[in-house]
């Protein structure tokens, strides 16, 4: 099954030492820069326009219809922002990539940079990898040593400076307007839109924000071209993608493969799941899209085959859950990830996260009672599509998935705690002491 | 005055779109939000963090929308916030009344507001006139579906000594943190931590110590701020409110005064678009208990035996005309900043119809040179349709500030600027020593200028006529200053300090000018008033002002004074003012509260305060401010023009009017006068011979104004206000301080003619030469008893003590 792997951003990854500039040039790294620095910045949009790239973050927005937003007559400096704020549960791509592989991104953000005009990029790293915010410092200091970055690049004429920051340990600063307010040093909350972005983002200046696996795209891009890229995946859902898997799978990990790929051959390539067990439920693109069952195991796995499923594609994060788990269980832990990670700047998200994690933790300890299903539903229709970001969104479409397709579970809350019907060292994949699991599971926190 | 066009005066053609709101078409302003389009039509979308005059933020999502049609045929996926969302052409909005979708968010919202809120209602301050207790009745569910445990913190915490915070109660609507820093610039509260436990918190080593803080508990949509003052006092319910006008200062700005059992309990800002908008100042505020200490005066006190003795009223009406009728017209009439102008009417008629004399002046406080022929030309007489207004000031290009500190001497004027300089691009000038708090929060360029050369500093400034200088009281102290700004070409307004003094002009409370602003000097205009007042003439021979009369007084050419609300600290030689009304032959003293003028008084008559009386105050725009009888007494005291009345009856000349409608009704009719000012202008135009002298050695210039919050006797028995007041420092540029060898915080002595006081210094970089400014009127430091004024020289040196 080895010909579904297509291994791009991933293909150096096992290299001695891939990280360092030396490595990255011997694998053919730079090579697309000194290519793109000969072309005009709306030649290089038009690649990356032609080739059908959409934003890899989870949205899915056509990458270079983003730059072309961009008022190129507007005065004001213009921004690029890569978005490394990775935190979503289940997503594990962006933080392995810059790991194994800075200078893709490096090299990514100087060809996107030079198709915006702009001349100031900023990588904003997740505050608590600071691994990988040093590999990335140290990666941009190797570029700035080799004159691949700050005046005249490679002779070209063309300047850029890259500033990695990092981010102080919040889930809301991936969404891209609270990460400019904390980029500009406030407190990262979203902002009002509009203005977008593209017109008033960083310092009120046109933004381009893009997530790390789209920029470092783009060089493949220009090396084979918009056709070599388009020719990869399903007809809306171009080119080659992260896939990251966890959970009960038996071999956890990476997978670089065409837009569109199923489950069921992920799984084929990862070892299946775990030995003795069988397929629950799983989530397509992190903790926010809604959850899957077995009887989707062959929907495509690209924007269009997710949205006809009722979910959607998101950052491509596959959490696998066999039939020991519990769907009340897991909806809670999400959910006071949510409470925990809700910025409070607005009502349904602050209030409606406190009180959904109160309420699962009834149905968790069997302690809910009838008709608790339909107003947990109707607060989640209060939530969702009501609040500023769409950080709500993503904490009410765990739960509303969850009772769709395993109702009589959540049913059971009304009698029964979930720790005896899905007895939780049984998914554990390490020795846990029960009594440990249970007691956590009552009681408000603060 | 040259004619010029003012920019409010131009009608802008606005741009209109129309919009359907459940099913009603309307016609709106481009840019309109849907929320205020709604309310064009009746329509109340409930909403928390919506406030008119703040920027939206769209954060309680409480006035969630539906929109099925964007004007492009195209409907919103999702419910829309109203306060957020601009109306588009061909738009349709559906809101809780049509929609279902809408209602059902909106009742969702005030469940989720709800979980958190305690239900303390019956213990809170905001209960009865709270918006989420309002708008749960009006779109919120009974009864709540919450069983869940409620996040609590201990509470209240003083965020400063004024205003304190529940946060339980808080939801989050932002108004305050947003008014503080859009609207007054002190963002000293900020939202912090997140979730469910986020909470305004301030700055651990500031406490909110603005001017404007009391505005947060009036927009706070819940209980979560209150006022130390109001907190726990009152029900809304059981309070009478009375629309009335701010005595504090020439700002104008109308209140909402409330009282329970006939007592004010508390003072919110009223809603006056043009004025004040929909703020005040914590003075305006808070500052009205200063006449409920012991030294109010209730009884009429005559002097016998060299002690003031309780007298009853005819007892001392006879006393004080035997003294006033032996006195004839030698006699100095004082009138104070307090008095609303139907009073100052009074004061007026009184020393010119009964006492026959041109002897009365409004000014109790430093009088400059060539002021008087300023205020009787450029001011007297005009109206709001032809002076700068607060609307002027937010259209304008460029003003300029000249002598004027308006964060600290008229704070609605510096909102209105503020307002501008962010939403406008207002540029301000401000021609001062140095750049002060209040100037930077404007942005203001400084045209850095030595105290007392102003008018230097305003011929440099190459004014237009798309020009605004607004030019303040102090100014008459800078020769020429006063004058620079009249011929500068741009279009300018005078500000005074005090709310009683743009009145006073009009009645007629200079030595130069009878009501309206008729010369005395002009025969034509003494006929027409004696005319109008029944008295065969008026006095044509010059009058003394303040200064001259109290000088008179001490001399024993004047043989009489009649003061009403004058504080004789406030004038620019103190000690000389409080010897001249000791030394006076015979002292009539009208005032509300014992003070240093009724200490050293003969007959001292119980005034009326502002609560308890009605009037009106002309604010610096000429505006009328209707000031209404608040606490309706049984037994009322008296006011000034009800005792002069009376003083007039018993003395055999009659003053015609008693009571403030009569004494309004009667000046209106008088009308202002419509012939050109006779005054001499060319001495006004008189510049100073030399240009300041340099000052040498430690002798340096003085710079001060007053400072909004400071030992002003009006803002008496409010411990909690005075603790939120500037702590009182010596400002120096990096210069000087080195060379008396001083670093912030060392104590510095300044020194005038008449004693001096030891403040700590401040280094201010950018202050100019050897300058040294420092507050007019801070708690144990008078600048009257130091015997110096804004410009006079001083002698400053490192080190306390005399």
């Amino acid at each position: 099954m080895s010909d579904t792997l297509t291994p791009v951003l991933t293909a150096n990854w096992g290299t001695d030492k891939s990280w360092t500039l030396k490595a990255y040039r011997a694998a053919g790294g730079y090579a697309a820069v000194g290519k793109a620095l000969k072309q005009t910045p709306a030649e290089v949009t038009g690649i990356v326009k032609d080739s059908g790239l959409r934003g890899r973050g989870g949205a899915g927005f056509p990458t270079g219809m983003k730059w072309s937003f961009v008022p190129q007559d507007n005065p004001n400096p213009k921004y690029l922002v890569v978005n490394a704020d990775e935190s979503e549960p289940g997503t594990c791509k962006d933080i392995p990539l810059l790991l194994a592989s800075p200078h893709t991104l490096i090299e990514g953000m100087i060809i996107s940079a030079y198709a915006i005009n702009c001349h100031t990029a900023f990588v904003y790293i997740r505050g608590e990898v600071l691994h990988v915010h040093r590999r990335m410092q140290q990666a941009v200091a190797e570029a700035y040593a080799a004159g691949l970055l700050g005046a005249d690049i490679l002779g070209s004429g063309y300047d850029l400076d890259i500033i990695v920051h990092a981010g102080a340990g919040a889930y809301i600063c991936g969404e891209e307007t609270a990460l400019l307010d904390s980029l500009e040093g406030m407190r990262g909350q979203p902002r009002l839109r509009p203005p977008f972005p593209a017109v008033a983002g960083l310092y009120a200046s046109p933004t381009v924000i893009n997530n790390v696996e789209s920029i470092a795209s783009v060089p493949a891009i220009i090396n084979n071209g918009a056709a070599w890229f388009a020719g990869m995946g399903t007809e809306k859902s171009n080119g080659m993608t992260i896939y990251s898997l966890s959970g009960h799978v038996a071999r956890p990990g990476q997978i670089e493969a065409p837009m569109g790929i199923t489950l069921r051959q992920l799984l084929e390539l990862t070892g299946g799941v775990r030995e003795g067990h069988k397929l629950k439920f799983w989530t397509p693109g992190g903790s926010s899209t809604p959850i899957l069952t077995a009887e989707h195991l062959d929907v495509p796995l690209d924007y269009e085959g997710m949205a006809g499923a009722g979910t959607m594609l998101g950052t491509k994060a596959l959490q696998i859950f066999d039939e020991t788990t519990s769907v009340v269980r897991t909806t809670l832990r999400w959910n006071e990830f949510y409470k925990h990670e809700s910025c409070g700047k607005c009502t349904p998200c602050r209030e409606g996260t406190w009180w959904l994690v109160q309420l699962l933790r009834d149905f968790e300890a069997g302690r809910a009672v009838e008709g608790d299903i339909e107003k947990l539903l109707d607060m989640c229709d209060n939530i969702g599509g009501r609040s500023f970001c769409a950080l709500a969104d993503g904490a009410v479409a765990c739960v509303t998935s969850a009772v769709r397709y395993f109702r009589s579970e959540f049913e059971a809350g009304y009698t029964t705690p979930a720790w005896e019907l899905f007895p939780y060292e049984r998914s554990a994949l390490f020795p846990v002491r029960t009594k440990q699991l249970v007691t956590s599971g009552e009681g408000a926190d603060a | 005055m040259s004619v010029q066009t003012k920019a409010e005066q131009t009608p802008v053609p606005v741009e209109t779109i129309t919009v359907t709101i459940d099913g009603i078409e309307i016609e709106v302003p481009k840019g309109t939000l849907a929320i205020r389009a709604a309310e064009m039509i009746g329509i109340a979308i409930p909403r928390f963090c919506d406030h008119p005059l703040l920027d939206p933020a769209g954060m309680c999502r409480q006035c969630l929308v539906e929109v099925p049609d964007m004007g492009n045929g195209r409907g919103m996926p999702k419910p829309q916030t109203s306060c957020t969302m601009e109306c588009a052409p061909g738009m349709k909005i559906n809101t809780q009344l049509t929609s279902p979708v809408a209602e059902k968010a909106q009742r969702g919202m005030l469940e989720f507001l709800l979980i958190n809120h305690p239900l303390d209602c019956p213990i809170c301050d905001k209960g009865g006139e709270c918006p989420l207790q309002n708008q749960s009745l009006a779109n919120g569910d009974g009864e709540s579906r919450y069983e869940g445990v409620k996040r609590t913190f201990p509470k209240p915490v003083p965020i400063s000594a004024q205003i304190l915070l529940d946060r339980e109660r808080c939801i989050m609507c932002a108004r305050c943190t947003r008014f503080s820093e859009q609207i007054s610039g002190d963002p000293f509260i900020a939202l912090v931590e997140r979730g469910a436990l986020q909470q305004v918190g301030q700055y651990a080593k500031k406490p909110y110590d603005s001017y404007f803080s009391g505005n947060v508990v009036q927009i706070c949509p819940v209980g979560a701020l209150t006022s130390t003052s109001y907190r726990f006092v009152s029900r809304p319910f059981d309070l009478v409110s009375t629309d009335s006008t701010c005595e504090h200062c020439a700002g104008g700005c109308q209140l909402r005064v409330d009282t329970r059992h006939g007592v004010v309990r508390r003072r919110l800002a009223g809603d006056a678009p043009q004025v004040n908008e929909e703020w005040n100042c914590d003075k305006g505020r808070f500052a009205f208990v200063s006449a409920r200490g012991e030294d109010r005066l209730t009884q009429p006190l005559i002097r016998e035996d060299g002690e003031l003795r309780v007298a009853s009223w005819r007892e001392a009406i006879d006393a004080a005309v035997a003294g006033l009728a032996a006195a004839g017209s030698s006699v100095g009439v004082l009138v104070g900043g307090r008095t609303p102008m139907e009073d100052a009417y009074g004061y007026a008629k009184f020393a010119r119809a009964v006492l026959g004399t041109n002897n009365v002046d409004f000014r109790s406080r430093p009088i400059g040179a060539g002021e008087a022929e300023f205020l009787a030309t450029r001011v007297a007489g005009r109206t709001v349709a032809d002076g700068v207004t607060y609307g002027e000031l937010e259209a304008a290009r460029r003003v300029f500030l000249v002598c004027f500190e308006p964060e600290d001497e008229s704070p609605l004027i510096f909102l209105r600027l503020r307002k501008a300089v962010r939403k406008k691009g207002l540029q301000v000038t401000a021609v001062a020593p140095y750049l002060s708090t209040g100037s930077r929060k404007l942005n203001a360029t400084l045209v850095a200028t030595l105290p007392g050369t102003e008018a230097d500093a305003v011929a440099g400034l190459e004014l237009g006529a798309g020009d605004v200088v607004l030019v303040g009281e102090r100014a008459a102290l800078a020769a020429g200053t006063l004058a620079a700004v009249a011929d500068s070409g741009a279009r300018f307004a005078w500000i005074p300090r005090r709310a009683g003094d743009r009145g006073a002009i009009e009645a007629g409370c200079l030595p130069g000018l009878l009501p309206g602003g008729r010369p005395v000097a002009d025969a034509t205009a003494r006929v027409d008033v004696g005319a109008h007042w029944g008295v065969d003439s008026l006095p044509g021979a010059d009058g003394l002002d303040a200064v001259a009369m109290l000088a008179a007084a001490a001399s024993g050419q004047l043989d009489a004074l009649v003061i009403g609300g004058v504080e004789l600290a406030d004038f620019a030689d103190a000690p000389a003012a409080r010897d001249a009304v000791e030394k006076a032959g015979f002292v009539v003293s009208l005032e509300n509260r014992i003070s240093e003028v009724t200490e050293r008084a003969d007959v001292v008559f119980p005034v009326a305060v502002i609560e308890e009386r009605s009037g009106t105050f002309l604010d610096w725009e000429h505006r009328p401010g209707r000031v209404n009888t608040v606490v309706d007494l049984p037994r009322a005291p008296m006011t000034d023009l009800r005792v002069l009345a009376a003083l007039a009856d018993a003395l055999g000349r009659p003053l015609g009017v008693r009571m403030a409608s009569q004494a309004l009704a009667e000046l209106t009719e008088l009308g202002a006068w419509d012939r050109p000012a006779t005054a001499k202008t060319a001495a006004a135009k008189q510049r100073r011979a030399a240009k300041a002298q340099f000052p040498k050695g430690e002798r340096v210039r003085l710079a001060t104004w007053r400072e909004l919050l400071d030992a002003g006797r009006g803002q008496d028995n409010e411990a909690a206000l005075a603790a939120t007041a500037r702590k009182p420092v010596a400002r120096v540029g990096t210069e000087l301080a080195a060379s008396l060898g001083a670093t912030d915080g060392d104590l510095v002595t300044v020194a005038g003619p008449g004693g001096s006081r030891a403040l700590p210094v401040v280094v201010c970089p950018e202050m100019v030469g050897a300058t040294v400014w420092v507050p007019t009127n801070a708690p144990g430091l008078s600048l009257g008893d130091l015997r110096v004024v804004h410009g006079d020289e001083v002698a400053l040196r490192l080190g306390g003590g005399e």
